[in-house]
């Protein structure tokens, strides 16, 4: 860690180191009556606390506003539906026709969301899986170039949808090189199209330094001795990887293809600087479907928001469990294998 | 051979053949290189650029500031450029102002003639320069100063709550044995399954109800306790022996004095992790506090970029200039501390 000078540490830690000295007396008395397990309590307290009111009963609320109609978002203005929120957000009288939904621009966010998950899952696992073999080479300045890689995980989306939305400018940078190029300038954002591809690339530039670091960190750990057998045994490099690579990383790959698509159906903040949902709404993701809905547009719907979230949460919650499932297998395998 | 160059070509194939991989994995590399670092530096040249600069196409590679002459009867510097006369030549001359296609000129020798030039027949004469203005203005006049401020204080006390909540609940988890132990840890991983996305809309209101709406404490409190941080912190606290707390305890120190003492300082390095992880996610956060607050003196520095941004008439060279200012400490996280976060997500990434 980067030394702090140790003055410096001892005064900024000084009022802290005060109140913890202050705090030790009634907890003393506290430990006394209740025994060492009463001030486990005390220890666990804070944070679930944050989660109970933050979190936990949040979660329970979802439910409630989910089953109410009405504009205000304080319960008490707002009138019991049952079920009719999801009726309305499920309602279509054909389902291959998405104009024809009582609210289309949900299933537009879904439509889109699914197309953008598949797209950009896909390609950030390949790009993400080359540059990871390509970081598990020996070679010298590995380090510099992991980092490379890993720089734009640490930006923020604001900072991300800015310098790409800036990129994209009709005068900016890939203009400059298209037209050096000898090929005509567009107005990316401005197209459907590439508006759709700009939001798949950006995201997959900002976070596949995340997951090159995972499957690295798998790849490391696939012991050396297999690779030089096989290389004794004069294995064609092909056939090391597809017998001997693949099927090690299995569970690492597994582990980011799910984190990446928990990742990509919640996608909102770079998207939104980035072309705000437009142009029309041909990047309009359901996320800020549910923002817009929820909080930002005139015609806000808080219970249809809820019950659009829900929906989601659905989605995410069986990724999840998939994800713990993989990880609490791939951890039991490598228990075994020792 | 010299160590550079034995550096740059070692590669897999045998003998003095370049073998196929090695080849593609160096363009990979230099690519990726030139593709992450690029648009960043793009970015912070174009900061440096003018508002009429920004609007040129194409866009030059360097910023430049035209250069001004003083010119006798006049007060301020006029800026000079070079005209295309009608026979051809080229001629310095200093704009006093320009009306519509029209520019009345003046030459600075003799600055008592006016001479009109169309600005077609008119290029500017430049020299590398930097447009710090595009900085000081947003600090000064706008709000961003006041963001800047409300950024930095949102990730100061979210980190230090984060750390003490987290270590405190992994503590517990790690060093005692009670009963409802495991349904805690449960509970903390059925958190992982709600993210902030699917829970806006009850949050908001939880958040209204506590009174917290438009205050930066309603953007704190809610992402302080992060099941991550807990678990990170966990981990790490279930290495340290047992041994030294049986010994504390026989020297009557109370629980909490085990904690703060002996615990707090020996989790140090893990602790090092979750304050980088969380002031790195603190200062990023963007969609929470885009909804919680909607008084402008409240905006932390990526909403009030995205609500400068998203104006009718972007004003570009404010907003790269206040972009870069908002990368700022990422980049030093980045530059000093980027091999613990490389550690932190490996370790973790695996289980």
């Amino acid at each position: 860690m980067a030394a702090v000078p140790p003055k410096l540490g001892m005064l900024v830690a000084a009022p802290l180191v005060l109140l913890a000295r202050a705090v030790d007396p009634p907890l003393r008395w506290w430990q006394r009556r209740t025994g060492q397990n009463g001030m486990a309590a005390v220890f666990l307290l804070p944070n679930l606390a944050i989660f109970g009111v933050f979190v936990l009963f949040p979660l329970i609320l979802n439910f409630v506003y989910s089953t109410t109609a009405g504009t205000n978002i304080l319960l008490s203005d707002r009138t019991y539906v049952g079920l009719q929120q999801y009726g309305r957000l499920l309602d279509c009288e054909d389902y291959a026709r998405r104009i024809t939904c009582r609210e289309d621009v949900f299933w537009t966010a879904v439509g889109n969301t699914a197309l953008f998950v598949v797209f950009q899952v896909t390609t950030m696992v390949v790009v993400s899986t080359i540059t990871a073999l390509i970081l598990n080479r020996e070679i010298r300045g590995r380090g510099f170039f992991r980092a490379v890689f890993f720089f734009p995980v640490l930006l923020s989306p604001v900072v991300v949808g800015l310098i790409w939305r800036w990129i994209l400018q009709r005068q900016g940078l890939l203009n400059l090189i298209m037209v050096s190029l000898g090929l005509d300038p567009e107005v990316w954002l401005n197209d459907r199209g590439y508006a759709f591809v700009a939001t798949i690339g950006v995201s997959v530039w900002a976070h596949m330094g995340f997951y090159t670091l995972i499957l690295l960190a798998g790849l490391q750990a696939i012991p050396r001795d297999l690779y030089e057998a096989a290389e004794m045994d004069g294995t064609p490099p092909a056939r090391v990887f597809w017998r001997i690579t693949l099927p090690l990383l299995g569970p690492n790959l597994a582990v980011v293809l799910v984190l990446a698509l928990i990742r990509g159906v919640q996608i909102f903040d770079e998207v939104y600087v980035l072309t705000g949902g437009g142009p029309g709404t041909s990047t309009l993701y359901l996320t800020q479907y549910i923002y817009e809905v929820g909080f930002a547009s005139i015609l806000r719907n808080p219970g249809l928001a809820a019950a659009a979230s829900i929906l989601m949460g659905l989605v995410l919650v069986v990724l999840t469990l998939i994800q713990l499932w993989l990880s609490r297998r791939s951890e039991a395998r490598g228990a075994k294998d020792t | 051979m010299s160590r550079v160059t034995r550096f740059l070509v070692r590669r897999r194939g045998h003998g003095p053949a370049w073998h196929w991989t090695d080849i593609v994995s160096w363009v990979w590399l230099i690519a990726g290189t030139i593709l992450m670092f690029g648009p960043v530096l793009w970015l912070v040249t174009s900061s440096f650029k003018g508002p009429a600069q920004l609007a040129e196409f194409p866009p030059t590679i360097l910023p430049y500031e035209q250069i001004a002459a003083a010119v006798a009867g006049y007060e301020a510097p006029l800026p000079l450029y070079d005209v295309t006369q009608l026979d051809g030549t080229m001629r310095r001359l200093a704009e006093i102002r320009r009306i519509g296609t029209n520019a009345q000129m003046v030459d600075p020798a003799s600055p008592g003639d006016r001479i009109d030039v169309n600005i077609a027949d008119r290029s500017p004469v430049r020299e590398v320069g930097l447009a710090t203005d595009n900085y000081v203005q947003p600090l000064v006049t706008n709000d961003f100063l006041r963001f800047l401020w409300n950024s930095v204080f949102v990730t100061v006390m979210a980190t230090i709550i984060t750390l003490l909540t987290n270590s405190m609940a992994a503590f517990a988890l790690s060093k005692y044995q009670f009963r409802g132990r495991d349904a805690v840890m449960l509970l903390i991983v059925a958190t992982l399954m709600v993210p902030l996305s699917v829970i806006l809309v009850p949050l908001y209101s939880v958040v209204n109800a506590t009174g917290l709406m438009n205050s930066l404490w309603g953007v704190i409190l809610p992402t302080v306790a992060t099941p991550t941080g807990v678990f990170l912190l966990r981990q790490y606290m279930l290495t340290i022996p047992d041994e030294l707390l049986e010994a504390a305890r026989m020297d009557h120190a109370s629980e909490w004095q085990i904690y703060w003492r002996i615990v707090l300082p020996l989790a140090a390095p893990a602790l090092a992790v979750l304050a980088i992880f969380s002031v790195v996610w603190r200062w990023n956060d963007f969609l929470w506090p885009l909804i919680v607050l909607s008084r402008r003196e409240t905006y932390t520095l990526q909403v009030g970029l995205n609500t400068y941004a998203g104006e009718l008439n972007v004003q570009w060279h404010y907003i790269l200039a206040m972009t870069v200012v908002t990368m700022i400490p990422v980049v030093l996280v980045f530059i000093f501390l980027q091999r613990f976060i490389t550690a932190g997500i490996a370790g973790a990434g695996i289980k």
